[in-house]
């Protein structure tokens, strides 16, 4: 077989294989960044707090997983939760392994990287607001509930649109460790077929362009959407 | 969980920190030198190098490390014209693979980082350099370096860091670092946290030791910043 026809659509093509590989990369990415994203945000808050205690753990959370090797926490997620699991269930009398699914280990490992990065994306985001926006609702008699739905929420969403699109990208990148645990998304389908065709080269070669292509597009998203979050800013003259 | 186990576990991962340390020290200083030659081609102003040095980066930075690496250890390997070829006693060692690898990656970030710090340069440094008549060499050693340098170090220190933890990713093409030492007891021993947590923590320590070195030097070359003692 040629090296096009192996990622063909027909019999024998991987085509359909890899792009499924890549649409597993894809919500497994997205699922860990919204992940992040909770994490990411209650970090924030809590090194905001002013208090002592909040601030220390937040400030910890941060330093300790950006510190670790990506691939330790994808092992320590995905081995560490399921013998949590498996020692959960021998305490209610189940014997024997019981494994996480690999792609909930998988989105919470890119998940708890991507928070990390995300708390600091989210303060810097929300010490950007100007101080008298938020001294002019509570003059006006906002309560917090308000004013974080109608003053800080949209700020800090526009201000931290750019941090975010790069953190998905590492996220989209981060992803492929995921294949470590097995779960088939676009590197280990990649792996797979290039073990099952003797092709490594082609495979790897392939699922690299996607991996690109993915990178290229998603990123294109996140200026439109940047461009649409700051249409009513008024930006100095160039 | 006895004391004995973990001072054992800790020795013999402590034990794999040099293939770590060497892969790490190798491959940024391999990946400085491939980055110096795609910043230069990034502002040579000659239009196709300036092409390729945008490629360049596009691709190593678009692209997950993990592949790269498989594309370099399994990939070239597998190619005939690869092994028949001259770099082939260099290829098939995974060692080297992992090096090249990590060093072409990290070059595409360091690029970055060099053109931002040159682009960090004030204009009106050059234009007073050019008026002193300095050479394009003297003026590059003497004013545009040292400013350069300055605003490289804090992003520098943060790829720096982040090479440690990529490291980790040559467990995976069979070398003997500390992330598949670790990943070995715990499967010969099925500990699951042990093993990992002091791995864990010998490579907290190691970026830890890194960012502090960092902000010392970053300290030691901005005098000027600081304020003045009363």
């Amino acid at each position: 077989m040629s090296d096009l026809a192996i990622f063909g659509f027909g019999e024998g093509g991987w085509g359909l294989a890899l792009l499924e590989g890549a649409a597993m990369t894809l919500l497994v990415s997205a699922c860990g960044l919204m992940i992040g994203a909770a994490i990411g945000g209650l970090v924030a808050w809590a090194r905001l707090s002013g208090k002592r205690l909040a601030g220390a753990v937040g400030q910890a959370y941060a330093a300790l997983f950006r510190g670790l090797p990506e691939l330790l926490i994808v092992y320590f997620v995905y081995f560490g939760t399921s013998t949590l699991l498996t020692e959960t269930a021998l305490f209610f009398g189940h014997e024997g392994f019981v494994g996480v699914p690999a792609f909930a280990a998988g989105a919470l490992a890119v998940g708890v990287i991507s928070g990390a990065y995300q708390a600091e994306v989210f303060r810097a985001a929300y010490l950007a607001i100007s101080r008298g926006e938020l001294e002019a609702a509570i003059s006006v008699g906002m309560n917090r509930a308000l004013m974080a739905r109608r003053i800080i929420l949209p700020q800090v969403m526009r201000f931290a649109l750019p941090g975010l699109g790069n953190l998905w990208q590492v996220a989209l990148k981060d992803s492929s460790l995921i294949s470590v645990t097995g779960l088939a998304e676009l590197m280990r389908v990649s792996q797979v077929g290039a073990g099952s065709t003797h092709r490594p080269f082609a495979f790897y070669l392939g699922g690299a362009v996607l991996y690109l292509v993915m990178t290229v597009l998603t990123m294109r998203v996140f200026d439109i959407a940047e461009e649409r979050a700051t249409r009513g800013v008024r930006r100095a003259a160039v | 969980m006895d004391i004995d186990f973990i001072t054992k576990t800790f020795i013999r991962l402590l034990g794999a920190l040099p293939l770590t340390l060497s892969v790490w020290f190798l491959s940024v200083v391999l990946g400085a030198l491939v980055a110096a030659g795609v910043t230069w081609m990034r502002v040579s102003g000659v239009r196709p190098l300036e092409l390729f040095a945008r490629a360049y980066v596009m691709v190593f930075r678009g692209t997950p490390l993990l592949i790269q690496l498989f594309i370099v250890y399994y990939g070239l390997a597998s190619l005939p014209a690869v092994r028949a070829s001259v770099f082939w006693p260099f290829l098939r060692d995974a060692f080297n693979c992992a090096v090249l690898s990590l060093a072409l990656c990290t070059a595409g970030y360091q690029a970055e980082i060099f053109r931002g710090a040159l682009l960090a340069v004030p204009p009106g440094q050059v234009e007073a350099a050019r008026a002193c008549g300095m050479s394009g060499l003297l003026m590059f050693r003497r004013v545009i370096f040292p400013i350069a340098l300055r605003h490289a170090l804090p992003p520098y220190s943060t790829e720096m860091i982040s090479m440690i933890k990529a490291t980790a990713l040559v467990s995976l093409v069979t070398l003997w670092d500390v992330m598949s030492v670790a990943l070995k007891i715990r499967n010969d021993t099925l500990i699951t946290y042990l093993p990992l947590i002091l791995a864990g923590a010998i490579y907290f320590v190691v970026n830890y030791v890194i960012g502090v070195a960092f902000l010392a030097l970053e300290r030691r070359l901005s005098p000027h910043l600081r304020p003045r003692p009363s």
